[in-house]
């Protein structure tokens, strides 16, 4: 599956937030956005799956070939996207099976006799707790435990493209080890799945390799390069690229 | 886009059968149709005197104006005693076919099948069939139908009827106890449990049809009764009334829990009153599903007349364009050390209309109360509303008392979180309103979960789709 964000413009309210951005993302590769907070990645992440907040002025998002600039959420979903959210929300009173059988209906029902026993172990292998699947989705939950079930629903849903925003932030060690592996794994077993991390820090690539570093500042990807680009950044910070920029 | 009304074909009790009746009264009320009902009943004097005197009333009563909107009913209009066959079966077979498709379509020998302990079926004003589990008899447990008890029992009936419910309580309580027929008569002696529920099915078949059934259940010292009662009608374009009269009396240390269904077709309007005596250590608890219907008023009331008594009130509502639900419940405190609690939570969708009435009263000297009342509304469109109409009496400084009001939006983020799943917006709104009401559902019994489940999924299909 290719991803192609060609020129996309867009819109929140009165404010543009993202200014012409460019991405080919093909089959398998494992891309990484950083850039400083506000600079527009988490915008870029929902645009892409699909929120109706945000305005496209100009420009298009296409799967394939196919422009999805229109597509409900849902419709994106069921081409294979995935976004893994930044803070993920509550649905009181919905168990997290429940909201994960109901998502695999929708994206994957022929698969469904299986379901039970793979979300357990995949929930056994992300070392959450036993009575987890039962749990009032998301409610509740510790920061570690939303993005560990944020990785849960990525390895029931199996989907062909994933864009997660900041699975890192607000994991100690031990829970981004969890997490970074448990994203690593689930790569290799599905090699031609694309993956975009957004982040703040290079630690995560300890885990799994990227084949691309990106750096977005004020709406724009102002430099591409390898996974040693990450860890340019984390010692020069972004202010160097800026400077480079309007120099 | 939103529209929140259930098509008449997503109405799965919407049919109906060809009216093959007995005995049908003229249309509209007056003291020559009280008096055929009774006459037909063959009841004692007693009862048709009482029936004479609640009429006058229910003539000088005004309607009520203070809660929904009554003035379209029309009294003249309405036939007030239907008598579908001659007698009363015991066995399902001989239930007459037009009636047996009626209750098959409903589901009654499924849930007959599912171990109940006993099942009424009333079919406009009269009880059609009645079966009920002899080892509950050898205990001593009486369930029948009204008029069987009044025959059977007339001590008993006579001794609490009307007690907690008075004639002139309101107007359509003693519209109730001029034209009353059928409903339901539970006695459970002292300390019997009677562990799987009773249950009722109440049919309105006719168009401009009044169903007045009058359900009476005495739980004894240390005894414990579940009853779950279900009512649908057919779709017509008149209305139907339906104003019933639930009484009941908990004695020391009993405990009953009353479980409604309410799913008619919306055009009924659906007026009754319901209320619980507590006496000592007794616990009431009224789980209050109100789904369809035109209108519905109704708060089930505890009076929690003797130390130490307790009573619980979970309300749900669901209103869909047209309709009106204005469902909460009263909690009475009239002794020391008694405790209660009213949960409700609402769903409006469309044009339809939540309104929560609750009632929370505490007499002087009744100390050391606990009371707690919340109430959740969840509003889907911009058409849909809600309202609160809280009312607290407060006599004794010595109580404590919560109150917790909230209403709601579905979010624009938990939907898109939903849909970004690969949910459509109606599986992501239905989704989310049945975890709304989840704290409700859980206490119902699993086939009506399922049931309210299927209806919350098509009136969100509506809305949104």
């Amino acid at each position: 599956m290719i991803l192609k964000v060609n020129n996309l413009k867009v819109r929140a309210g009165v404010k543009d937030i993202l200014k012409g951005v460019d991405l080919i993302i093909g089959s398998g590769e494992v891309h990484v956005v950083m850039g400083p907070n506000g600079s527009g990645k988490s915008t870029l992440a929902q645009v892409i799956a699909g929120h109706p907040f945000y305005k496209i002025n100009s420009g298009t998002i296409s799967v394939n070939g196919k422009i999805i600039n229109k597509l409900t959420a849902d419709k994106r979903a069921k081409l294979g996207l995935f976004l893994g959210f930044q803070n993920p929300i509550e649905i009181p009173g919905v168990s997290v099976f429940n909201v994960i059988r109901k998502a695999k209906i929708g994206i994957d029902a022929k698969n469904i006799g299986q379901f039970r026993k793979d979300l357990v172990s995949f929930a056994e292998g992300l070392k959450l707790s036993a009575d987890h699947l039962s749990r009032s989705f998301n409610e509740g939950f510790s920061g570690g435990e939303k993005k560990r079930n944020e990785i849960l629903q990525l390895l029931a849903l199996s989907p062909k493209f994933v864009i997660l925003d900041e699975i890192d932030s607000g994991l100690d060690v031990d829970g981004l080890k969890i997490v970074a592996e448990a994203i690593a794994k689930f790569h290799k077993k599905n090699p031609k799945s694309s993956v975009i991390l957004i982040t703040h820090y290079a630690r995560i690539l300890k885990y799994l390799k990227a084949d691309f570093v990106h750096v977005m500042t004020d709406g724009k990807i102002i430099k591409s390069g390898k996974q040693k680009l990450a860890t340019e950044i984390e010692e020069k910070g972004y202010e160097s690229y800026k400077k480079g920029l309007y120099a | 886009m939103s529209k929140g009304v259930l098509a008449p074909n997503d109405y799965k009790y919407g049919f109906s059968k060809p009216e093959n009746y007995e005995f049908k009264s003229k249309r509209g009320l007056d003291k020559s149709v009280v008096e055929q009902i009774s006459g037909l009943k063959n009841e004692p004097i007693w009862m048709r005197e009482q029936r004479f005197r609640a009429l006058e009333i229910f003539e000088k009563k005004k309607m009520p104006t203070w809660g929904a909107d009554l003035s379209t009913i029309n009294f003249d209009q309405i036939f007030y005693y239907i008598k579908p066959t001659n007698n009363q079966k015991t066995n399902w077979k001989d239930l007459p076919k037009d009636i047996k498709d009626t209750y098959d379509a409903i589901g009654i020998p499924e849930a007959e099948k599912n171990f109940l302990a006993g099942v009424t079926a009333q079919y406009e004003s009269e009880a059609v069939y009645h079966s009920f589990q002899k080892q509950w008899q050898d205990k001593g447990v009486i369930f029948t139908d009204m008029d069987t008890a009044l025959r059977k029992y007339p001590d008993i009936v006579k001794s609490y009827f009307g007690r907690s419910i008075p004639a002139a309580d309101n107007k359509f309580a003693a519209l109730n106890s001029a034209v009353w027929s059928g409903g339901s008569f539970i006695y459970v002696p002292p300390g019997v449990k009677v562990d799987i529920p009773l249950q009722a099915y109440f049919r309105i078949n006719a168009a401009n049809m009044g169903q007045f059934e009058r359900t009476l259940i005495v739980v004894d010292e240390g005894a414990y009764v579940h009853y779950v009662e279900g009512c649908t009608a057919p779709i017509y374009s008149t209305d139907s009334l339906h104003a019933a009269v639930v009484e009941i009396f908990v004695k020391r240390g009993g405990r009953c829990r009353y479980t409604t269904i309410q799913n008619w077709s919306n055009n009924v309007y659906n007026l009754v009153t319901k209320r619980a005596f507590v006496e000592e250590d007794g616990v009431m608890e009224w789980v209050d599903g109100n789904l369809g219907s035109k209108i519905t008023m109704k708060y089930p009331s505890c009076y929690l007349v003797g130390r130490g008594a307790r009573g619980e009130i979970l309300s749900l509502a669901l209103a869909g364009s047209g309709q009106h639900q204005d469902a909460g419940g009263k909690l009475v405190f009239l002794a020391p050390d008694t405790s209660g609690e009213i949960i409700s939570k609402s769903v409006s969708v469309g044009t339809g209309r939540t309104s929560y009435r609750g009632l929370v009263k505490i007499i002087k000297n009744a100390e050391r109360v606990k009371c707690n009342v919340r109430c959740d509304a969840l509003i889907i469109d911009e058409a849909s509303r809600s309202d609160t109409y809280p009312t607290m009496e407060v006599a004794e400084d010595n109580v404590q008392i919560g109150h917790e009001a909230s209403v709601s939006r579905i979010g624009e983020e938990q939907l898109f979180y939903l849909m970004s799943r690969g949910m459509t917006e109606a599986e992501a709104t239905s989704l989310i309103v049945n975890g709304f009401i989840e704290p409700i559902v859980k206490e119902i019994p699993f086939e009506y979960a399922v049931e309210l489940n299927r209806l919350i999924n098509i009136s969100m299909e509506g809305s949104v789709g």
